[in-house]
């Protein structure tokens, strides 16, 4: 291929100027010194809004919530995904594209459309407000993504190890525990972190179902946003920012973020 | 039943493999039936729930009555109010579509062309936000446009406009700053087409005279179009289901069929009627995706059978 010139480079540079503006402009805010939405250069940066984060107890109590929440979903969601990925991988059956796409489906339907469709469920059989069962919503939500990356780790796996393992006399479960488990493991933990990401950033779907004492993070801040928009909602997205980019760290040691992002070549 | 027979390899040969279909039966379908009760229980049956829902009539006093009439879809399709939500976001899912397919693709070939460890790191910028809740990247073009945002300012200290330009609450900052949120799945797409394709197609057709524009309009888009209407496809999808954005960006006077179906459910309380609208949305959705889908499918099959 042909290397890049000159304007081909300048107009990447504008692209990824214009990728991480907002994000750079959020994090600029959440230093400024002064009450209300403003650059920090030319009063000096201050650390008073993350400070304030600390005496923001819905803030905190929102945070704590979608971390909860999140461990919960992507825990459950993985524990789904495994069998489901090992018999979509392992098995030829009738009904085996079909099951995939029930499984994936959840990408397809819109958000919104998710969170109609759930409050309404929530409202009929009376569990608004209840936390096992947003985190039964988010698993709906999540699974796609853990099952991706499972499947990308168990397509395709070989057999012999776990084979000679049974030969040897050991039952269908040690030899998925010591033998098949610590060959998967790395799409199980990318799937179970793309999962918690997934979950903690969700706010479409959430927006409906929340409660006052079932609100995330997202869907504090977006309440926040809707009102008016100060530095403090800015270092709370700084906060997020920073926290993305370290599981996003994690992510790429464990599995490789372009395997994430993109999926196996 | 254990697996008690492993063929041995004789000396030389290739060992014999036990065929992948190990007595399927009811293996599989124990193995995935925790997801799939989960998915009957929680997926299907609210999604039944409010499709009966969305028959129901609504009383302003008394509220959701059990008859069944089919007058919310007839109000949906004949009040103007609601051609006026479908028509702005048919236009804005287009207009982002557009935009990321102008965008989008010339970086993505950019990026194709860089050494590693550059190819990497920016596609790791540019397919990063994804993993960034959505409210995040809103906030920060919140506070990018009003009129006296940064944009503005820049743009009027540096005397390209006199007045501000209206983007806070229009069409236009709530279509740039969807075109920010979606363009990664245009370069997935793309990224993904372009790992397909033979890059010596490319230098034959330098070889053979023609000139870098011509290669790239003749040889290389044709090859990248089913990349580009896939990913075309997925972003026209989330654009005109697209909540937050629009709800943040465009205020309360410019609706999309999102924020219309959230005003219905939890601002007027006539749930048939926002049941009416989700079920006319996911049926858009599910038919743009699929149909398009086979569409490209169908028209490209070549590319896909590589």
């Amino acid at each position: 291929m042909r290397k890049n010139g000159l304007f081909s480079l300048l107009y990447h540079a504008v692209f990824i100027g214009f990728i991480v503006a907002p994000l750079v402009v959020v994090m600029l805010v959440s230093f400024t010194s002064k009450g209300f939405i403003s650059m920090p250069f030319t009063e000096g940066f201050s650390l008073r809004w993350f400070r304030a984060i600390l005496d923001s107890t819905e803030i905190i109590r929102a945070f704590w919530f979608s971390l909860w929440l999140g461990l919960a979903s992507a825990s459950i969601a993985i524990l789904l995904a495994v069998p489901g990925a090992l018999a979509l991988t392992r098995y030829k059956f009738p009904g085996r594209g079909v099951l995939m796409g029930f499984f994936m489906s959840p990408l397809m339907i819109p958000h919104v459309v998710l969170g109609v469709a759930f409050l309404r469920f929530f409202t009929t059989i009376n569990v608004t407000g209840s936390f096992v069962w947003l985190a039964a919503t988010h698993v709906i939500v999540i699974i796609p993504y853990a099952l991706r990356l499972v499947l990308s780790s168990a397509t395709g796996l070989d057999r012999d190890a776990e084979r000679a393992a049974l030969s040897l006399g050991a039952s269908r479960f040690t030899a998925f525990r010591r033998v098949v488990l610590p060959l998967i493991l790395p799409g199980v933990a990318g799937g179970w972190m793309l999962a918690f990401i997934q979950s903690f950033d969700e706010l479409t779907m959430t927006v409906f179902v929340a409660t006052p004492g079932t609100t995330t993070l997202p869907v504090a801040m977006y309440n926040q946003i809707a009102q008016t928009i100060d530095p403090l909602v800015a270092a709370v997205a700084t906060v997020l920012i920073v926290g993305t980019l370290a599981v996003m760290l994690i992510m790429d040691r464990l599995v490789g973020l372009d395997r994430v992002l993109i999926g196996k070549n | 039943m254990a697996d008690a027979t492993v063929a041995m390899p004789a000396a030389g040969a290739a060992a014999p493999r036990r065929k992948s279909s190990e007595g399927a039966g009811a293996a599989p379908w124990l193995l995935a039936s925790p997801a799939l009760l989960l998915f009957i229980g929680l997926l299907l049956v609210p999604l039944l729930l409010t499709v009966l829902l969305s028959f129901h009539a609504f009383d302003g006093a008394r509220g959701v009555l059990p008859d069944t009439t089919w007058r919310n879809y007839v109000e949906v399709f004949s009040d103007g109010y609601y051609h006026e939500i479908f028509l702005r976001t048919g236009g804005l899912a287009l207009g982002v579509t557009l935009l990321c397919i102008v965008f989008g693709v010339p970086e993505t070939l950019i990026l194709a062309r860089m050494k590693s460890p550059w190819r990497a790191l920016f596609l790791i910028v540019i397919l990063g936000p994804l993993l960034i809740s959505v409210v995040v990247r809103t906030l920060g073009w919140a506070i990018l446009f009003g009129n006296n945002g940064l944009i503005n300012s820049s743009l009027m200290s540096l005397g390209i406009t006199s007045e501000p330009v209206r983007l806070m609450f229009s069409m236009t900052g709530v279509a740039i700053a969807l075109t920010h949120v979606l363009i990664p799945f245009m370069v997935i797409s793309v990224w993904a087409n372009l790992q397909k394709l033979d890059p010596q197609v490319e230098n034959a057709g330098l070889s053979l005279g023609a000139s870098p524009l011509k290669v790239f309009w003749r040889v290389m888009l044709p090859q990248l179009l089913p990349g580009i209407l896939s990913g075309g496809i997925i972003v026209f999808a989330l654009s005109a289901s697209a909540f937050a954005t629009p709800a943040l960006l465009g205020g309360r006077k410019l609706k999309v069929v999102a924020t219309a179906a959230y005003d219905e459910f939890l601002n007027t309380l006539n749930w048939p009627l926002g049941a009416t609208i989700a079920m006319l949305l996911l049926l858009a959705n599910v038919v743009i995706i699929l149909g398009a889908n086979r569409w490209v499918e169908r028209r490209f099959s070549q590319v896909f059978d590589a």
